[in-house]
């Protein structure tokens, strides 16, 4: 039986007045304990965040603040104790690691200095012993050339490694527990394999207790040993990860479980012998800065080559800087190219002018990734749907009634219409950016990873209504996306980029069951929790 | 040696800004009013046909706008910036003579502006929203708004003619013939309230900036990290907080730096300290263009050479700038 | 902006700079009535301490300082106003159209932006007026030249920002012209950033106007505070008064507005007030 390493009793924190509710958590009850790893999932606005930075006292004070219950870490309650306590505890006998390790390292230190300044806080150690311990544990998380490392600032590493280097940092007095808040999340799904695993290993080797935050299912999947679920504060299901992942008993959990799709084997779906409704051929795209000394140039597109045939859903599927977000904006021609065709229907609109290209501009529209940015938020929704048709000559009249029917079609409430932005939540944005698209009536539909910064839940309603209109309307659409899962299920064809180049493009069947280029091998084998779902409860 | 190509770099950016310059002047000379001559040579009503002529000549006044052009540009670059009959010397050596304490000045009321700005914005954004914050920034609000050379008036007013405490004007006490160390001190003396009127807006400006940039960096994640590592919040101030929110206040400091010069202006008047500044200013009665001009010049070189050691400062300041 | 002005109410600091600039209507509006005579007519005998009969005495020649304050604060916010607002147009056409064209356009527009920021602004506004001879017309006209190059860097850098946002390409997506990206997308989106700068540089105009008419750069025709305060320099042992109260003046009206311009910052760009 591992003992207990901390314990959250009826943990509450108070939210300020004003704040949607009056609570961010509520009578939490957590053990953790040593050597397992426990995942505390919830979707944004659950307050697992909150819950994590309680722990160690990092609540942005004083509107938010433990209101009740007591934080029980070797035989004290640290939501009462002293300042020289906690900091006497912080980073030495309890770690933190955090979601954006580009700004939760100092810029201007090196890398060596801010692991350094760990052991200048907790140890009496001298500068020799210093060094070799902060270089034993970078060569531990396994970055290459440790001694070029420490001499080097976050910005010249990359993300992978400057999450290496925090882990490396909480790690270096081996403490008893280990909190990551959402550590993964930022990173390419690739990279994000290679850190689960060493947090798995390092958690291994030294015993650590692992509280782990996560909105990612599949994260749990791979790494948890007991899962505690939060919704909206509460602790609705708790238990070990077989358990909960393989029988889950509370409605939420369930209903989070059944909305991440599946990576398994996708649907049958009817080969599609329409004609090609797009087109690229060969199309580059470079970005260069030429200064005196020369210049840097990204090649953001190598020579892509891609077709869209009428009805179909072709899914671009990459990690950041595959080019897939590029070739997205250079079909809806939002981004001039360097070489190559366009052919819309038969004819090329590469090098068509700004006027020549507006009939174009109803033909094929976008929905965008960020709801949060993707619509102006000083126009009223009516208008932001409306603009489109205006735009063409439709009277604004008519422009806005049509624009009430579409506000229906998307599932938002008509009456809704002359409110901001600002007041709706991020899926019913999304919604209202693919009422946009659809104003203009178009044969084309690009999406630029449209769910990607949604919550599981609404993930799944925004991918039905876009499965549900596409079949409606007879669109074609491209589905531009990070994640395999979402992918395989709606996508009839996948293409596969990596660094400005398709490796491999074949029917979702054929990509799932017998992938051919290395790459795509390497990315089904980096998503997180696999084929969970098919597992049985242990 | 990328620091030489750096600097080599940086300098060749400048020439255009000092070669746009000269433009300006050029063009400013042609836009005033009446013959350009008559606008080189000033109201000194004792310009003689033959001085005109000469001037003209000079200038290549007689000759096509292009050659004038080039003839001035060539008078700039080897720092030949005319004569002025008023004041019957070498515009250059003029504006040379009376650097040394227009710089004396720049230099205290610019330094004491940022140290001690950037000491009170400090001190502002620790203790937030205490009573030493609402005191720091209500006196920077008002300093704000203070003209300079009001303030230099009301300082005459209270600690010359009132108090008797600090000397009206000057540079330092006509014939007593001080030396050495009585001469710093009396220098001194004088210095102190052209000082403080030419530093007082800057150091609210300083202030106000480095609070903000102060506030600003504390709300970091960094800040978080070096917290949850068992930092102190004393040290994690020092340490973390201090350089990166030095670093968009030596940007701005350097591009001020500049305005100090025109300020300058104002306050030397008031104190009669013997600078460019009321050179300036008696350029200005007598309708002495050229001379105006000249220190238009000289100032905006000098401006183009502070900048340089703002940026050579802030690239050896911030690693991020790859050089 | 209901919700920017509710905020704005509430800081207590931006309703003082109300209340002084209100005044400061108030007294311009009055002035004809209060003081129907020329303010450079002579009033009394000259050099009279404040008493009863002229609140804030007289000077060198006899005038009433008070009518002086009261004409010379019309000369401030005309030119106050008038060349930030001239600062602003042609600063965010300069910085709107680098921002948004983006490449030589932007570099080119820029590089003169910077020129004229690294200029010695006071001596460069002292000779424009100098060249253009001393009048309302051609101080407004330097103080811009010497203001425009803030605006132009703020509003080339917001288009910067915004044209990146995603809602601004997917109105270029939907076909719309530059024109009406810029007029009905970006600028909106802009106006409080600009506001807040632009209130703020009126108080710097009127520091700059004060110090051109003491310098003799001022328009001979109108009263100004900068004239009084150069007129009373040569009596200041005898008669102080004559310098200190146009200098209240000025510091009164420059702090108003100073404070109206961050109570509007704080309130239309709000910042989250936690820790």
């Amino acid at each position: 039986m591992n003992e207990t390493v901390l314990e959250l009793e009826k943990l509450t924190i108070a939210l300020p007045p004003g704040a949607d509710r009056a609570h961010a958590v509520s009578d939490v009850d957590l053990v953790l304990r040593a050597g397992k790893v426990t995942c505390l999932i919830g979707e944004s606005g659950s307050g697992k965040s909150l819950v994590a930075r309680s722990i160690l006292g990092l609540l942005p004070r004083p509107h938010v603040r433990v209101g009740s219950g007591r934080i029980l870490f070797e035989g004290q309650d640290l939501a009462v104790a002293r300042q020289e306590k906690m900091r006497a505890i912080r980073g030495a006998k309890i770690g933190m690691i955090f979601q954006e390790p580009m700004t939760a390292l100092n810029p201007l230190h090196t890398i060596g200095r801010q692991l350094d300044e760990v052991l200048r806080i907790h140890t009496p150690l001298g500068n020799a012993a210093r060094r070799a311990r902060v270089l034993k544990l970078i060569d531990s998380v396994h970055l290459p050339e440790p001694g070029r490392i420490i001499r080097s600032f976050p910005h010249q590493l990359s993300g992978g490694q400057r999450q290496r280097a925090m882990i490396a940092m909480a790690l270096l007095l081996s403490p008893r527990l280990l909190i990551a808040d959402e550590p993964t999340t930022a990173l390419d799904v690739t990279t994000q394999a290679q850190i689960l695993y060493l947090i798995r290993e390092l958690q291994r080797e030294h015993g650590t207790s692992v509280l782990f935050i996560t909105h990612d299912f599949g994260v749990v999947a791979d790494i948890a040993d007991e899962v505690a679920v939060l919704q909206r504060g509460n602790l609705v299901e708790r238990g070990t990860a077989g358990a909960v992942l393989g029988a889950p008993v509370h409605p939420y959990t369930k209903g989070l479980i059944a909305a991440v799709p599946k990576l398994g084997p996708p649907a049958a779906r009817p080969a599609n012998t329409q004609p090609f409704i797009v087109e690229a051929r060969d199309i580059t795209k470079t970005y260069g800065t030429r200064g005196l000394f020369g210049g840097r140039v990204t090649r953001a597109l190598a020579g892509v080559t891609m077709e869209l045939r009428r009805g179909e859903t072709l899914g671009l599927v990459g990690e950041s800087g595959s080019g897939k977000s590029t070739m997205a904006r250079a079909i809806t021609r939002l981004l001039p190219i360097d070489g190559g065709e366009i052919l819309l229907g038969g004819a090329d609109i590469a090098r068509l002018s700004r006027r020549q290209l507006r009939p174009i501009r109803k033909r094929v529209q976008m929905v965008f990734q960020d709801p949060y940015a993707s619509l102006d938020p000083r126009q009223r929704i009516i208008d932001i749907i409306a603009e489109g048709p205006i735009i063409h000559g439709t009277p604004p009249a008519k422009a806005r009634e049509e624009a009430q029917a579409l506000l229906g079609l998307v599932g938002l409430d008509p009456s809704a219409a002359r409110r901001f932005p600002h007041e709706f939540s991020g899926g019913q944005r999304q919604r209202i950016g693919i009422a946009r698209a659809l104003a203009l009536h178009p044969e084309v539909l690009v999406a630029d990873e449209p769910v990607s910064a949604l919550d599981v839940s609404v993930q799944a309603q925004v991918l039905a209504l876009l499965a549900d209109i596409k079949a409606r309307l007879h669109l074609s659409m491209l589905f531009v996306t990070h994640d395999l899962r979402v992918a395989l299920q709606v996508c009839d064809r996948i293409a596969v980029m990596k660094q400005g180049e398709v490796v491999e493009v074949a029917s979702t069947a054929e990509i799932f069951f017998n992938p051919q280029h290395s790459y795509t091998k390497a990315l089904f084998a980096a998503v997180p929790g696999g084929t969970w779902q098919d597992r049985k409860a242990s | 040696m990328r620091f030489a190509r750096y600097m080599g770099y940086r300098l060749v950016t400048a020439l255009p800004v000092i070669f746009g310059i000269i433009v300006l002047n050029f063009l400013l000379i042609h836009l005033a009013p009446g013959d350009a001559a008559s606008v080189l040579a000033g109201e000194s009503g004792a310009a003689t046909p033959e001085y005109m002529d000469a001037l003209r000549h000079k200038f290549g006044l007689d000759q096509p706008l292009g050659m004038q052009f080039l003839t001035y540009v060539s008078n700039m670059a080897h720092f030949n910036l005319g004569y002025s009959y008023r004041n019957d010397a070498d515009v250059s050596s003029l504006i040379f003579e009376r650097l040394g304490p227009t710089s004396l000045l720049m230099l205290t009321a610019f330094g004491t502006a940022v140290a001690l700005g950037i000491i009170l914005g400090l001190v502002a954004a620790t203790g937030r929203n205490s009573w030493r914050d609402n005191i720091i920034s209500l006196i920077s609000l008002v300093a704000y708004a203070t003209p300079g050379f009001w303030l230099g008036l009301m300082m005459i007013v209270i600690f010359s003619i009132g108090l008797g405490w600090l000397p009206t004007s000057g540079f330092d006490t006509v014939g007593a013939g001080h030396e050495g160390w009585a001469e710093v001190w009396d220098v001194a003396r004088h210095l102190v309230m052209p000082a403080v009127s030419l530093a007082l807006f800057y150091l609210a400006l300083y202030a106000r900036l480095m609070r903000a940039s102060v506030l600003e960096q504390t709300g970091m994640d960094y800040v978080t990290t070096a917290r949850a590592k068992g930092q102190t919040e004393r040290r994690i101030m020092t340490g973390h907080v201090l350089r990166n929110a030095l670093l968009p206040v030596v940007t701005i400091a350097g591009v001020q730096a500049g305005n100090l010069i025109g300020g300058s202006i104002v306050v030397e008047t008031v104190f009669g300290w013997p600078g460019i500044g009321t050179l300036a200013f008696n350029a200005l009665q007598s309708r002495d263009l050229n001379l105006l001009l000249a220190i238009f010049f000289m100032s905006a070189c000098l401006i183009v050479i502070i900048n340089l050691a703002v940026d050579v400062i802030y690239v050896m300041l911030d690693p991020r700038m790859e050089i | 902006m209901g919700h920017g002005l509710a905020r704005f109410a509430r800081n207590r600091m931006a309703l003082f700079g109300a209340a002084v600039l209100l005044c400061l209507l108030l007294l311009v509006m009055l002035t004809p009535v209060i003081y129907p005579d020329d303010p450079f007519k002579l009033a009394g005998p000259a050099l009279q301490p404040p008493g009863r009969r002229f609140l804030l005495g007289t000077d060198t020649l006899g005038r009433d300082v008070a009518a002086e304050i009261a004409y010379g604060a019309r000369t401030s916010l005309i030119i106050g106003v008038g060349a930030t607002l001239a600062a602003i147009v042609f600063g965010a056409v300069a910085g709107g159209v680098a921002g948004y064209y983006r490449g030589r356009t932007e570099t080119v527009l820029m590089r003169i932006t910077e020129f004229f920021q690294t200029i010695p602004a006071f001596i460069f506004a002292l000779l424009i007026v100098a060249i253009l001879s001393p009048s309302v017309s051609s101080e407004i006209i330097a103080i811009a030249a010497v203001s425009w190059p803030s605006i132009a860097r703020l509003v080339r850098g917001e288009f910067v920002a915004l044209g990146g946002r995603e809602f601004v390409q997917a109105c270029a997506g939907l076909g719309a012209s530059d024109a009406r990206i810029i007029f009905n997308h970006m600028l909106p989106n802009c106006a409080s950033s600009i506001i807040a700068v632009g209130s703020l540089l009126i108080g710097t105009a009127i520091l700059l106007e004060a110090g051109l008419a003491f310098l003799g750069l001022g328009d001979p025709n109108v009263m100004s505070w900068g004239l009084i305060i150069s007129a009373g320099r040569a009596v200041l042992r005898s008669a102080w008064w004559i310098c200190t109260f146009p200098g209240i003046a000025i510091l009164l009206t420059v702090l108003g507005i100073n404070l109206i311009g961050d109570g509007l910052n704080e309130a239309l760009n709000p910042r989250l007030r936690e820790r």
